[in-house]
């Protein structure tokens, strides 16, 4: 059958083009790869090259015309053994790659998505009561429960061991992690019990080690990836974001990576700009990560274990300072946070402070201030930046009509920020005051002392936010 | 082309002066480019059917780019098929596969099925990422082709986590790492190299010099050019190949495959190819001149080279082959029409596969 040869696109925005050579004439032969004819745009010039193989039976476009528009029929090629009169039946219309019809069914499916998110509550001065005004939170350690006093190292530590000891293919690997035992020791002892193949020394190259994870990853192990802190993680976020987390999705959901990020995050002490960040918000906004930091040691504990078996990669923040916190630890056999739920860690009723990590630390203390001058302050750990636990939230500002966000991460863009614009969304008409962020200051980490403590948040910037949102002032 | 040509004092030359990495070299195992295997009927027979389905899919995806129905970008793997198609000659089940965004030759060549990786290029649901990975993005756990990359060289430091993985469950699978000359200075694939030697991990470096990265000149990238040298500093012996002859490839292949089955750890093979096509679909490629490309169109090209010898060797007829490019041709447009025709992925696709939520137990 006699074949149409039609204006090829140079690339996807190119509409027209000019035809402006003819390397092949009517009556040549051509073989599949033949260059046949030279096109431009005011971009590029490109050649057109056979795909079927016959005899150039017609020129439709002769050489020189301009404006010919992409998909046009441009040729007629005959197949062997076709002459001339095929040139009448070569009525082949040009298949165009258009489906206009779906695009529009996909924007409205996608608009749909959107407008169902963005409900808005009808207006009303007076903010509407919520339906559980106490806020009941499920109790996640059974009653009874013997409690051990741990560090925030410890626990991080024996979830470790424990998955290891669970799953053969759990393996933990980074910058010291084996023969020194840590640089933070939180792989101490690890070496001992499950040996140098489990226990894997890298060399120091981030990028290197955290794709190589991610390949492992990808052929059904589960890696632990120990970053000696996340500043140093900025030199694999490629292979953290574009190969971890992407991957399911480009996939079609035919291949995951199974892999925690983990290791401290944010300032530490004295240490100045490039190893003081908190990325919470930085990886919290990218889907197909979920992202955890914890306060507690039984968070810590428990989210680390979940975060090992869960089927995504997970980056695990945790904090230098925190790592000699003790908390109270439920002594079970197997102790698991899911990951994705707030905690209620102090329950109140005259406003919500949202946490998390060492944010906590400022929270907890600025609530046992205001407590004294007789402001109830419910205190909410998110424990997973995501996804979010935005419904305890939501509950809360509902109960208390007040809202202070507390992190330590720089304020543009923030997890504030975020929860923030959720709560104008869908707790607008229960608010009585604007949501404040209490955030690290806009500025690289100074080293100076005063400085760097100036640069954090502090428990009297929490305190000033909630008695600003309370108006007391 | 260097094939055959290297000798051990091509590999000291450039470090005699410094007495430390002489001693390195000295303790590196060093491999002469093997002499091309020796191919049966048979062998040249499917070689030429694999290659051509190859050549004969990448030209039928052009004219689809062309036409609208593939989008984004579109890199051609025309000139470089007998590189994938020697090197899977040497694999054996469970062996890795991944490369980087040029990669439609790799996804044939590891028998992923050619209506599915045009579905996948017109981004239609019967894809094999279901239309929302596209060209550079492609996967297959069953054929154990772990990607289409579009990030150059990130796949160099995955494709060493799969050989981790390999080690760690102290199977005798290796992974075949590809790239080209381009990504071969991006700092991750030296990480790699350092870690895959160091922990003996069993990878094939297959790196693709078809001269051009992009728009850029290996001579003009590159301090130094000959990619087989770039892993002396990491005790990785390498060798150079003829990539326009399949038999050379695999005699290559075969040669590393030992190596790393053997827990010698990496090697690297630097194929000499060419790619007849430009960058991507919207590249003009002036960068070289049409004769360069035609010369090695005429004097080198690997399917020319196979047809040669059936006909002229294994005593095969002008008929029989023209069967053969009739039946590739079938599967090609059958792939076309398939993906022309296939739907676009339901909407409700926008939402899923971002998160798998299957928490599996303990394995084993």
């Amino acid at each position: 059958m006699a074949t149409e040869i039609l204006m090829p696109a140079l690339s996807p925005t190119m509409e027209e083009g000019t035809l402006s050579k003819w390397i092949k004439q009517e009556g040549d032969s051509v073989a599949p790869g033949d260059v046949i004819a030279e096109i431009e745009t005011d971009k590029a010039t490109m050649e057109v090259e056979a795909v079927d193989e016959g005899t150039l039976g017609k020129i439709l476009v002769p050489a020189g015309t301009e404006g010919v528009k992409v998909n046009a029929p441009i040729a007629v090629l005959l197949a062997e053994g076709e002459d001339e009169s095929a040139l009448e039946s070569a009525g082949a219309q040009p298949k165009k790659a258009e489906s206009r019809a779906e695009d529009q069914a996909g924007e409205k499916a996608t608009s749909e998505k959107v407008a169902g998110d963005a409900k808005v509550p009808t207006q009303g001065m007076k903010h509407p009561e919520p339906k559980d005004p106490v806020g009941a939170f499920e109790q996640e350690i059974p009653e009874g429960t013997e409690m051990v006093s741990m560090t925030v190292r410890e626990a991080l530590r024996e979830a470790m061991a424990e998955e290891m000891r669970r799953d053969e293919n759990v393996f933990l690997m980074g910058e010291e992690v084996a023969e020194y035992q840590g640089a933070y020791k939180i792989s101490q002892g690890l070496l001992d019990e499950f040996g140098a193949r489990r226990v894997v020394d890298t060399p120091i190259t981030e990028h290197g080690f955290a794709g190589l994870g991610v390949g492992a990853a990808f052929a059904g192990l589960r890696p632990i990836v120990e970053f000696m802190t996340f500043n140093f993680a900025m030199q694999a976020i490629d292979q953290i974001i574009n190969s971890a987390a992407k991957t399911l999705y480009m996939a079609g959901g035919q291949m995951g990576c199974p892999i925690v990020f983990r290791g401290p995050n944010g300032a530490a002490a004295r240490v100045a700009a490039q190893h003081s960040q908190d990325y919470a918000a930085w990886y919290s906004h990218v889907p197909g990560l979920k992202v955890v930091q914890p306060f507690t040691a039984a968070d810590a504990k428990g989210l680390l274990k979940s975060a090992i078996r869960d089927p995504n990669p997970v980056i695990f923040l945790e904090n230098e300072i925190l790592y000699g916190h003790s908390f109270d630890v439920p002594k079970l056999d197997d102790w698991t946070v899911p990951i994705g739920k707030a905690r209620i860690h102090r329950k109140g009723k005259d406003v919500t402070i949202v946490s998390f990590g060492m944010g906590m630390t400022y929270a907890v203390k600025a609530a046992e201030e205001l407590e004294k001058e007789g402001i109830d302050a419910e205190v909410i750990d998110l424990r997973t930046i995501r996804p979010m636990d935005l419904d305890t939230v939501i509950a809360s500002v509902k109960k208390t009509n007040r809202c202070v966000t507390v992190e330590e991460g720089f304020p543009q863009s923030s997890v504030g920020a975020h929860i923030a614009s959720e709560i104008m969304m869908h707790a607008f008409d229960w608010l009585d005051a604007p949501v404040i962020k209490v955030a690290g200051k806009d500025v690289p980490m100074p080293y100076a002392a005063n400085l760097e403590k100036l640069a954090l948040p502090s428990v009297k910037e929490v305190i000033d936010a909630v008695k600003a949102v309370t108006y007391r002032g | 082309m260097a094939a055959g040509k290297q000798k051990k004092a091509d590999t000291a030359s450039p470090v005699n002066s410094d007495a430390g990495t002489a001693q390195i070299v000295e303790t590196l195992q060093h491999y002469e480019a093997p002499p091309p295997a020796t191919f049966s009927k048979d062998d040249d027979f499917k070689a030429y059917r694999d290659m051509l389905l190859i050549r004969r899919f990448e030209e039928k995806a052009g004219q689809l780019y062309g036409m609208g129905f593939i989008g984004g970008f579109c890199h051609l793997y025309i000139g470089q098929e007998a590189v994938v198609t020697g090197m899977q000659l040497a694999l054996k089940e469970g062996d890795q596969v991944i490369t980087g965004y040029r990669d439609h030759g790799h996804m044939l060549a590891t028998g992923m099925e050619a209506r599915g990786v045009m579905a996948e290029l017109t981004g239609r649901r019967s894809g094999y990422s279901k239309g929302k990975g596209g060209s550079m993005h492609m996967f297959s756990k069953e054929k154990n082709f772990y990607g289409g990359h579009g990030i150059v060289g990130a796949q160099v430091s995955l494709g060493t986590g799969l050989a981790f993985a390999n080690r760690y469950r102290g199977n005798d699978n290796l992974s075949v790492t590809y790239f080209g000359d381009g990504a071969a200075n991006q700092g991750q694939v030296y990480e790699s190299f350092n870690m895959a030697s160091l922990w003996k991990l069993p990878v094939i470096y297959v790196i693709e010099n078809n001269r051009y990265a992009m728009g850029t000149s290996v001579n003009r990238a590159s301090a130094e050019t000959n990619f087989a040298h770039r892993g002396i500093s990491f005790k990785i012996p390498g060798i150079q190949v003829d990539g326009m002859d399949v038999r050379a490839v695999k005699a290559a292949a075969d040669l590393a495959a030992g190596h790393c089955r053997e827990g010698k750890g990496p090697i690297i093979l630097e194929m000499m190819t060419y790619r007849y096509r430009g960058h991507s679909m919207s590249d003009p490629a002036k960068y070289r001149t049409r004769d360069e490309v035609q010369q090695m169109r005429s004097e080198r090209d690997p399917i020319e080279q196979v047809r040669r010898r059936l006909m002229e060797e294994h005593g095969f007829a002008e008929d029989e082959l023209k069967a053969v490019d009739k039946e590739v041709r079938d599967v090609v447009q059958d792939s076309a029409d398939f993906a022309q025709n296939d739907a676009e992925p339901d909407v409700s696709e926008l939402w899923t596969d971002i998160y798998a939520d299957d928490v599996p137990q303990a394995a084993e």
